[in-house]
C-alpha cells in the first residue's frame, strides 16, 4: 500500500528560506534510508505558495476563479511530499516517525495519507466474488502467460 | 496506544528490522536457522517489554543488541559443551555489542547480499528458495508464505526447515561468492525475485491480498538489491521490468472480473510512476555498458509498450530486433514465436507466418495452443480463412481453459463465415 508523507509548510518555508546544513544532510540520510529498504517511490520539495497558482470553483457549474500565490496560513500548505510503498499503515508511520523534524523550530509538522489503491475504487462485492472463479481460470492460463509481452497482458 | 496497537506496530518493525538481524546473526553465528532463532527471541523480548516501555527510538538497534546479548549467552553456555562453537564465539567481539549503529549501517549491505545469496542457493530446490527467501528477506509470516501459494501452512514450514537443514548439512558458507561464481548465483538470486514476482503477477486478482503482496516483495526485494550491487546491468535490468510490469497490474482484469490482454487494456490507466521508475532504472542497466542481458532486454521491450500511447503506435520495429537479441541470448521457442508476432506488427504478416511455420516442426511447442493460435492470427491477416479457422480449431482443442475455448470456437467460426463469403 502507498502512503504519502506530506510536510506541511512554515514560516521559512513559505519565506524561501533554505534548510540548514544539517538538515538536509539528515533528510538526504532519510531518503537514502528509504532508498535501501526499497520502499521509495517518490519524493520532491515545492517552492514556496508565492510562487503557486489557486484555482477554485465558488459557484457550482460556474467558471473557475485563477487566483496567484501567495496563500495564507502556512499550517494549511504544503512544502513537500514522500511517497512510499509499504506493507501496512504500522509501516508508514513507523517510517515517518523516522523522518527528521523537517523545519526544527517548533513548526514542523507531517500528515501521512494512505493513496487510494484500485481495489478501493473497483472493490464492489460483485467483482470480489469473481475472485475465486478468477483465479482458477488464471492457474490454468500460467502457462499461456509465458508468452511474455506482445499476447500476453 | 492499546496493546493490539502496539503488537501490530512491532510487526510491522519486525517485518522492516528482520532481515538486518537475521544477515548480521548469520555472519557471528554461522547458521542462518539459529540465527532466525536469536532475532526472534530478541522479538519476543521486544513483545514483553516494548507495551510497557513505549517502543525505543532506535528500535533496529535494540532489537540488535538483544538478539546479540542472546547470541553471546547462548555460545558461552555451548562452547562448554561442543568445541565447535568456541571459534564462533572466539568470532563475536564481546566488547563491541553496543556498537550496534556500525554494524547497521557498515557491513549491512554485504551482509544482506550474503543473506539471499544463501537463500537461493543452487543446492535448494526453486520453491524452496522462494519460501525461505520470503521468510528471510521479506519477513513474512509461514502463513502468509502459505497463503500467496494457495497451499497448507505445514508445507510451507516444513519447506522451510528442510531447506535450513539442507543449508547446515552441505555447509553452505556464509560468504561473498567471487568471479564466475558470482555471476551464477546472482542469477539464481535474480530467478528467485522474478519466479516471486511472476507467482504474484500471474494470480491476476485471485485473492484481493495475495497478488499485490508477492508483487510488492519481489518488487522490493530488487529495488533493495539495486542498492547492494549497483554494479550490476542485470539487477537494474529485474527491477526495470517488475516496475514496468506492475504498472499494468491495474489494468490486467476488466470491472467484471476477465483478464485483458496488453493490445486492450486501458493505457491511461497504466501507473505512469512505475512507468518512469521503470524506464529510470533500464537507463541506469544501460549506463553500464554491457550488452543488454535476458531481464534487461524484456524491460526494453516492456518499456517499447509502456511508452506507446496506442498499440499502433508502438515501436514494433525495435521490439522485433529486442526479441532478436533475447532469442540470441537466451534461445527458446517462446521467445521466436513472439519475435514472429512482433515481425508481422512491423513488417507484415507473411514475414510472422514464415517464423511461425518453422517452429511448427519444434517439439517443446507440442500441445502449445498459441502456437496455432497466433498462426490462425496471421492467416487471418493474410486473407487465408480455411487455414485460419483449422488453427484456430487445433488451438482450441488443446486448451483446457473454458473461456479460451470458447474464444477461440469463436473466431473459428467467424473465419468460416468469411471463408463462405
Amino acid at each position: 500500500m502507498r502512503f504519502m508523507m506530506i510536510v506541511k509548510a512554515t514560516t521559512d518555508s513559505e519565506a524561501g528560506a533554505m534548510p540548514s546544513q544539517d538538515l538536509i544532510d539528515a533528510m538526504q540520510k532519510y531518503n537514502e534510508e528509504l532508498v535501501k529498504a526499497g520502499v521509495l517511490l517518490a519524493a520532491d520539495g515545492l517552492q514556496p505558495s508565492s510562487n503557486g497558482i489557486r484555482i477554485s470553483y465558488p459557484e457550482p457549474g460556474g467558471k473557475p476563479k485563477v487566483m496567484d500565490g501567495p496563500f495564507t496560513e502556512a499550517k494549511e500548505l504544503i512544502a513537500g511530499y514522500t511517497l512510499i510503498e509499504v506493507k501496512s499503515r504500522e509501516e508508514a508511520i513507523e517510517w515517518a516517525l523516522r523522518m527528521p523534524d523537517p523545519h526544527g523550530y517548533g513548526q514542523g509538522e507531517l500528515e501521512i495519507r494512505q493513496v487510494f489503491e484500485a481495489e478501493d475504487l473497483t472493490g464492489n462485492p460483485e467483482s470480489l466474488a469473481k475472485g475465486a472463479t478468477l483465479r482458477k481460470q488464471v492457474e490454468e492460463q500460467k502457462s499461456r502467460d509465458f508468452v511474455p509481452n506482445t499476447s500476453n497482458h | 496506544m492499546t496493546l493490539s496497537q502496539t503488537h501490530r506496530t512491532i510487526d510491522a518493525i519486525w517485518k522492516m528490522e528482520s532481515a538486518k538481524l537475521i544477515a548480521s546473526l548469520t555472519r557471528m553465528v554461522r547458521d542462518v536457522g539459529l540465527a532466525e532463532d536469536l532475532a526472534q527471541d530478541a522479538l519476543v523480548i521486544a513483545l514483553e517489554r516494548w507495551p510497557e516501555t513505549g517502543i525505543p527510538d532506535n528500535p533496529g538497534a535494540w532489537l540488535m543488541t538483544a538478539a546479540k546479548r542472546r547470541a553471546i549467552d547462548l555460545m558461552r553456555r555451548m562452547k562448554l559443551r561442543d568445541q565447535k562453537y568456541v571459534e564462533i564465539a572466539r568470532s563475536i567481539d564481546l566488547y563491541t555489542e553496543e556498537d550496534v549503529d556500525h554494524v547497521l549501517d557498515g557491513e549491512i549491505s554485504d551482509d544482506l547480499l550474503r543473506l539471499i545469496f544463501m537463500t537461493s542457493h543452487p543446492v535448494l530446490s526453486q520453491d524452496a528458495r522462494v519460501a525461505l527467501t520470503l521468510r528471510l528477506l521479506c519477513g513474512l509470516t509461514t502463513d502468509e508464505i502459505a497463503r500467496s501459494f494457495l497451499v497448507a501452512e505445514s508445507t510451507i514450514s516444513q519447506r522451510i526447515v528442510r531447506a535450513k537443514r539442507t543449508l547446515r548439512a552441505e555447509k553452505i558458507p556464509f560468504e561473498l561468492p567471487t568471479g564466475e561464481e558470482r555471476k551464477e548465483r546472482l542469477s539464481a538470486v535474480l530467478e528467485v525475485i522474478y519466479l516471486m514476482f511472476n507467482e504474484g503477477y500471474s494470480a491476476t486478482s485471485g485473492d484481493h491480498w495475495i497478488r499485490p503482496l508477492l508483487c510488492q516483495e519481489a518488487l522490493r526485494l530488487g529495488r533493495v538489491l539495486a542498492e547492494v550491487v549497483p554494479q550490476e546491468p542485470e539487477v537494474h535490468g529485474l527491477v526495470a521490468l517488475m516496475e514496468i510490469q506492475s504498472s499494468r497490474l491495474k489494468t490486467r482484469v476488466s470491472s467484471k472480473g476477465k483478464p485483458v490482454l496488453l493490445m486492450e487494456q486501458n493505457r491511461a490507466q497504466w501507473d505512469r510512476l512505475l512507468i518512469s521508475r521503470g524506464l529510470a532504472a533500464l537507463e541506469r542497466s544501460q549506463k553500464l555498458g554491457h550488452p543488454f542481458g535476458p531481464y534487461s532486454l524484456q524491460a526494453a521491450i516492456n518499456a517499447c509498450h509502456a511508452q506507446a500511447p496506442t498499440v499502433a503506435e508502438t515501436d514494433w520495429i525495435r521490439i522485433a530486433a529486442l526479441y532478436e537479441a533475447l532469442s540470441r541470448v537466451t534461445p527458446s521457442p517462446i521467445v521466436e514465436l513472439n519475435r514472429a508476432v512482433a515481425i508481422s506488427m512491423a513488417f507484415g504478416p507473411s514475414l510472422g507466418l514464415q517464423i511461425v511455420d518453422e517452429l511448427s516442426t519444434e517439439t517443446s511447442l507440442k500441445g502449445y495452443h498459441l502456437l496455432p493460435s497466433v498462426r490462425g492470427d496471421l492467416l487471418v491477416k493474410v486473407g487465408l480463412f480455411d487455414d485460419a479457422r483449422r488453427e484456430f480449431e487445433r488451438a482450441a482443442s488443446m486448451t483446457r481453459n473454458d473461456r479460451e475455448k470458447k474464444l477461440l470456437l469463436n473466431r473459428a467460426a467467424e473465419c468460416e463465415s468469411k471463408a463462405s463469403i
